[in-house]
């Protein structure tokens, strides 16, 4: 961000240019960081302290330090401030990607080694130690997200619906718009606690069933859906309503005709993102569809299992010995955990650019 | 429907059929106006029946013998609660302490520092940091963070023992509840980025021009137009995040092996844990009254975050009606 002056240059004068006089040329930037880090190394060693940590936290303070003092010295206050603001800033930056490249990396290495064939082949049925994989936790994540997406999805569209052609900003819409934002932030724990509730209240208490788990998911689910449905209807033109009206086309057989087929794209990408958020679920699944480890594909009763259970159960449960072959399940269960995540994520932004409607509001 | 190639004003002598047919025109309607009207109360309905049955079934460990309590017997339940009400309090706010500036920092550095191409890839995988699952944090947190953090506990404890939050025996494990709230710092991260990043987006081009072409340099124009009014949005954005912190369960339940203590100590083995967490590894084993226990404490958890999201959207609402952008 340098200040673009419109003075005429000066030229054959062997005065310094005035255009960049008061400024550290564009290297200092980078020499400081060089040798900041440099003399942390050589500090720290001197103290017998020095890791990769250390020497980049304390070389990091330095060159903040040494970049402020010299861009004072010879940029004045102002600037020096404006320097700091800029490399705290994209120091930040940096810093947030850390943990992401650590929970990456860490899955996959972790991860790989029992990501094979057996994996996805096996249950846990009479599993002790080695071998064993998680196709009845595959199975239970599949049948138990369906069953809550099949819920979701026409509860949320529907009100999607009212919210944007119904309410006429009348006070239910509002009163269900606010409820709607306040239903994202229910804890997960907390809809599985309800939909536990529920389910021994009609079954008799410590019901657990694949069916309770989708109940769950599905309270976690329908506020994704409504807004992201509801963001999408608002952005198909009005004019296309209206030329439908003026042919004579009932409301209903406009929504139904017009409205929805020009804003599908965005409606499914909202609903595979609100799949996405769900699938990973793990407390509200861990209170009413448990764990198990033997395959169970009947929703209505019995505990069933689930990836993200699978995962918490392997790790956290892991007997004393052969400690090491549960955790490796553990990890492969994530892997293929984030595996679906990611894939449901390019695939929702996939249809999104593929299909992004054109028109503008 | 061949209601609507029937100009209106025809004189149909089959007006009979004619008026059917508009009637069932009108039945289509009301019927597809009341399936979606419906809908939007049953959303209404599930939020009001998921805090009645929380009610309901809370009642019985309000009103219950203490004597007969499977958790903490003898006590009252608010004595109970209480330790896991602060830790779920204590570990959000070390998260959100730990968040908010970073968190801001990105979201003003995709906006106004990065080039155009970074700024959107890079919004891209902040928004993917989102997408991993709680229990692949949990996983990170106990296998890979938990150790990687026990050096930095020792070093301040050597050095910093003299503040109290740093003082103690140091844990083993790392898992302590400073880990833990990395953890949920690193998962609300995203959410308050991405919501500070919109609103900064926001600002008036207008606003930043005036003050640059008044030559504030950019980090002065960032706090005379861009925080000023990206204000609101940036509270609101830490309100959600605190939610989310407060709601955790999976991540906190896996890293913590927390007890009904309150400690401020940071690095010790004895940590208070959180309502979420105490439900995820106490419901398993719990029966009788000590479901109910469960629930009522996470009745508390409920109440707690509603508070703060109604708090929270109520802002962004109020902000709306007099912000000048749109």
């Amino acid at each position: 961000m340098s200040t673009t002056m419109t003075s005429p240059k000066r030229t054959g004068s062997t005065t310094p240019d005035l255009l960049t006089a008061g400024q550290l040329p564009k290297f200092t930037g980078l020499a400081a960081l060089v040798v900041s880090i440099a003399v942390a190394a050589g500090l720290l060693a001197l103290l017998q302290s020095a890791n990769v940590t250390s020497v980049v936290a304390v070389g990091a303070l330095l060159f903040l330090l040494s970049m402020f003092i010299l861009s004072t010295a010879v940029e004045g206050v102002r600037k020096a401030k404006d320097r700091l603001a800029k490399y705290v800033v994209t120091g930040f930056f940096l810093v947030a990607l850390a943990p992401l490249i650590s929970v990456i990396w860490g899955t996959i290495a972790n991860g790989m080694a029992r990501f094979d064939g057996v994996f996805f082949t096996w249950s846990m049925r009479n599993v002790l130690g080695e071998g064993g994989g998680a196709i009845h936790a595959i199975w239970g994540t599949l049948i138990i997200t369906g069953i809550a997406t099949l819920i979701s999805v026409p509860i949320g569209l529907l009100t999607a619906i009212y919210l944007v052609e119904y309410s006429n900003n009348g006070k239910l819409g509002a009163s269900i718009r606010f409820f709607v934002d306040v239903m994202t932030g229910i804890p997960s724990i907390v809809a599985g606690l309800f939909a536990y509730t529920i389910f021994s209240m009609i079954f008799g208490a410590g019901h657990k069933s694949g069916i309770s788990g989708a109940v769950a998911l599905s309270i976690l689910m329908i506020p994704t859906v409504v807004r992201s449905t509801e963001e999408m209807l608002r952005i198909v033109p009005n004019e296309l309503r209206e030329a439908s009206y003026a042919l004579g086309v009932p409301k209903w057989r406009t929504i139904l005709k017009v409205v929805l087929p020009t804003s599908i794209a965005g409606i499914i990408t909202g609903v595979v993102l609100a799949i996405a958020r769900v699938i990973g679920e793990t407390a509200p699944l861990l209170v009413t569809a448990s764990i198990t480890s033997s395959m169970n594909l009947d929703p209505s009763q019995h505990p069933m299992a689930t990836l993200p259970v699978f995962v918490y159960n392997q790790y956290m449960y892991a007997p004393g010995i052969d400690t090491a072959a549960y955790h490796a399940r553990a990890w492969a269960g994530a892997l293929t955990l984030i595996l679906i995540v990611m894939g449901l994520n390019a695939i929702g932004r996939f249809i999104a650019w593929k299909f992004a409607p054109k028109a503008g509001r | 429907m061949s209601a609507t190639d029937i100009p209106e004003a025809s004189t149909d002598p089959r007006s009979d059929s004619h008026s059917l047919e508009r009637s069932a025109k009108r039945f289509g309607d009301t019927f597809f106006r009341g399936l979606s009207t419906g809908s939007g109360v049953l959303i209404l309905l599930i939020l009001a029946a998921v805090a009645a049955f929380l009610v309901g079934l809370a009642i019985p460990a309000l009103l219950a013998d203490p004597e007969t309590f499977q958790f903490s017997r003898g006590q009252s339940f608010w004595k109970y609660v209480a330790p896991y009400a602060f830790g779920t309090m204590w570990s959000a706010i070390l998260a959100m302490i730990m968040a908010v500036p970073v968190a801001v920092g990105i979201a003003l550095y995709l906006t106004h520092y990065a080039p155009k191409r970074i700024s959107s890839t890079f919004g891209y995988i902040i928004d993917l940091l989102a997408a991993v699952p709680s229990v692949v944090f949990g996983l990170w947190g106990i296998a890979v963070l938990a150790p990687a953090m026990r050096p930095l506990f020792l070093w301040l404890n050597e050095h910093f023992s003299w503040i109290p939050l740093f003082a103690g025996q140091v844990s083993g494990t790392g898992r302590t509840i400073f880990t833990a709230s990395v953890v949920l710092a690193v998962m609300i991260l995203p959410i308050i980025t991405a919501i500070s990043r919109e609103v900064f987006l926001q600002t008036p081009k207008l606003h930043e021009e005036a003050s640059l072409a008044l030559g504030a340099t950019r980090w002065e124009m960032i706090r005379q137009a861009v925080i000023p009014f990206g204000m609101p949005g940036i509270i609101s954005a830490c309100m959600l995040g605190l939610g989310r912190a407060l709601g955790e369960t999976m991540a906190v339940a896996m890293v913590l092996s927390g007890s009904g203590i309150i400690s401020f100590k940071l690095l010790t083995s004895q940590n208070p844990n959180t309502i979420a967490a105490n439900i995820a590894q106490s419901f398993p084993e719990a029966h009788d009254i000590g479901r109910n226990q469960l629930i009522a404490t996470g009745l508390v958890l409920f109440i707690i975050t509603l508070a703060v999201n109604m708090t929270a959207r109520w802002i962004i609402n109020r902000r709306k009606e007099f912000s000048g952008a749109n």
